[in-house]
């Protein structure tokens, strides 16, 4: 227990501090994309009745950013082990693959809360975002960093260099939120692409998550709910494998 | 009893490279074992294997009995390592390091450890450094706190993989007092190095590595004395008395005013050589006595090598010599 406390307590230090990169660079870019957004789509329909653009911009941004940055912190702190090398010192330690895990995670959870929230604390200043239910809040905010810590421990361990999580990052995890339905309702969307919206898991996290402020949302949140966990379930269950295993960590 | 190091029958490819070919290894729990060989022998490997950084294709290895794959978190808390490369964690001060390998190690911070912490900073110099940021240190530093850093879990066996590389002579000094105590404490030290006078000092057994495979083992002494020999040279103005002829094993320089060299084993057949050379009327001008030399045994085997491709514990020696 002593040795999965210390990892996290690492972990955690390690993006804290930072946390001017780590945690308030993305609320500033969140706050970015509020204002030019908020201002460029002020005059559109809004996607539920009696919210306005504003409202329903800020949770699916908040959440946008924790998963964000829930992928950077596992998947930039194993790379970053990697190649200094000083990924020997939790390697030798008699640490167990759940430890590792369970550290990993958990501090990015910590991170992308923490990202969350400054984002909502920003928030604040540009409209008032109503609190439907604050269990399922809670429960996609946590179950969707979780994921995408998960995701990015398997990036982190599959990766040799910098370049490969960065391609990661922006050739699968920034068009998936982007393409989710942070900046508009699918239901706004052509046929098409509202069907194949549904095929992005993000799409589920980010309307159950959405459903947790408003009480509204485009799917069921139970369907959010079952994808979400699904995913979360399935990406851990690879992560301890590969940790298991040894993949590219004791070969 | 339980050996300290257990190693059977090793072998690990990268590709179709073979890095070790079969390797088996006892050291006993006290010991103070020496693992020699050129780069590429295949001691980093067999040490990280040892350490569970990297699996072995076959063969089985424990350290204090316990197997290191199996039962590999007691295996480790065993085994303190400290490994050839220099790596550190940037973000943290000396002092840090230091308590938060001792948490991987599941040791709660308490007074004991913090007393022990400083303790191994004292015994390695490094207690004007222990606030400092780890990058604010030179390489010989850092490479004193990987030591520490092996130590703090207070592992019975500790291994050492080329600790003295780019560290001066005062603080290889240091180290070493600092090693032997801990193995006069009944920890058992393994280490590999290329300071060959290094490992005949400290070391009491050695094995020989080379190209995945030991290819000698045996005491320090049965090793100098099988393979290197203690020597009286004696340079003369006039030539060698004929008496002597028989016993002089080397000549350099001609007839007069050469060296002669006399194989001997204890010293009172120095005083015996001398007084005939006298009697016989010859001057000496100049006298010397080497002592077996590591380094002439590790050519020699280093050399032999390719033609006993199978050595093993049982056929290390050349023809005709008994330890
Ligand atoms: N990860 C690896 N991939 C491929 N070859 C390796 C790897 N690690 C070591 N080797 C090779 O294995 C051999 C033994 O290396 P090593 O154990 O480091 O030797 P030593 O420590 O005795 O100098 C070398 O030829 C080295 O190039
Ligand atoms: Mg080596």
């Amino acid at each position: 227990m002593i040795g999965f406390q210390t990892l996290l307590k690492k972990e955690v230090l390690r993006f804290w501090k930072v946390a001017f990169q780590t945690v308030a660079a993305p609320v500033l870019t969140a706050m970015l994309y509020l204002l030019i957004f908020a201002h460029v789509m002020a005059n559109s329909t809004a996607a539920f009745p009696g919210i306005n653009y504003e409202q329903f911009l800020i949770p699916g941004l908040a959440m946008m950013s924790m998963l964000q940055n829930a992928f950077a912190n596992t998947s930039s702190s194993l790379i970053q082990s990697k190649i200094t090398g000083n990924i020997l010192f939790i390697l030798l330690p008699p640490l167990t693959p759940w430890n590792f895990y369970g550290a990993y995670v958990l501090a990015a959870v910590i991170r992308g809360l923490a990202v969350g929230l400054g984002v909502f604390a920003v928030g604040i200043f540009i409209a008032h975002v109503p609190t439907h239910n604050i269990v399922w809040i809670l429960v996609f905010a946590v179950l969707g960093c979780a994921m995408m810590a998960a995701l990015g421990v398997i990036a982190g361990l599959w990766a040799d260099r910098f370049d490969q999580i960065a391609a990661f990052q922006n050739f699968i995890i920034m068009p998936l939120t982007f393409l989710s339905g942070v900046f508009y309702s699918i239901h706004s969307l052509p046929d098409f692409w509202q069907r194949l919206s549904h095929f992005n898991p993000f799409f589920y996290m980010i309307d159950g998550f959405r459903y947790g402020f408003f009480g509204k949302s485009d799917v069921s949140v139970w369907l959010s709910l079952a994808v979400t966990a699904g995913a979360f379930l399935c990406l851990s269950a690879v992560t301890l494998s590969l940790l298991k295993s040894g993949y590219k960590l004791r070969q | 009893m339980t050996y300290a190091i257990d190693v059977q029958n090793v072998e690990k490819k990268y590709g179709s490279f073979t890095a070790l070919a079969g390797i088996s290894l006892r050291v006993e729990q006290g010991e103070f074992f020496a693992l020699l060989g050129p780069n590429g022998a295949g001691k980093t490997t067999l040490i990280s294997i040892l350490a569970g950084l990297t699996r072995a294709d076959a063969g089985t290895l424990q350290v204090m009995g316990h197997d290191v794959v199996a039962d590999y978190q007691a295996a480790r808390r065993a085994l303190g390592i400290v490994p050839q490369e220099i790596v550190f964690d940037p973000f943290f001060s000396v002092r840090e390091t230091l308590q938060f390998q001792a948490g991987y190690f599941g040791i709660a911070r308490t007074p004991a450890l913090d007393s022990w912490i400083d303790e191994l900073l004292a015994k390695l110099s490094l207690t004007d450094k222990a606030d400092k940021n780890m990058r604010q240190l030179s390489g010989g530093m850092k490479r004193r706190v990987l030591v520490a850093q092996a130590l703090v879990h207070r592992p019975p066996v500790i291994v050492l993989d080329e600790p003295t590389a780019g560290v001066d002579v005062e603080l290889r000094q240091t180290l070493w007092g600092f090693i032997r105590e801990l193995n006069a404490k009944g920890h058992t030290i393994l280490l590999t190095t290329h300071y060959l006078e290094e490992a005949q000092q400290l070391c009491s057994r050695i094995a020989m590595m080379k190209l995945g495979r030991i290819v000698a083992m045996d005491t320090t002494e049965h090793l100098l004395s099988a393979f290197s020999e203690r020597v009286l040279r004696v340079k003369l103005v006039a030539e060698l008395p004929t008496s002597l002829l028989a016993l002089r094993i080397r000549q350099e320089g001609i007839n007069e005013n050469s060296w002669h060299t006399f194989s001997i084993h204890d010293y009172n057949e120095v005083e015996i050589l001398l007084s005939r050379i006298r009697e016989a009327g010859a001057t000496i001008t100049n006298l010397e006595v080497t002592e077996p030399e590591l380094e002439e045994v590790f050519v020699k085997i280093m050399n032999q090598g390719d033609s006993v491709p199978n050595a093993t514990e049982q056929s290390i020696y050349p023809r005709g010599i008994n330890p």
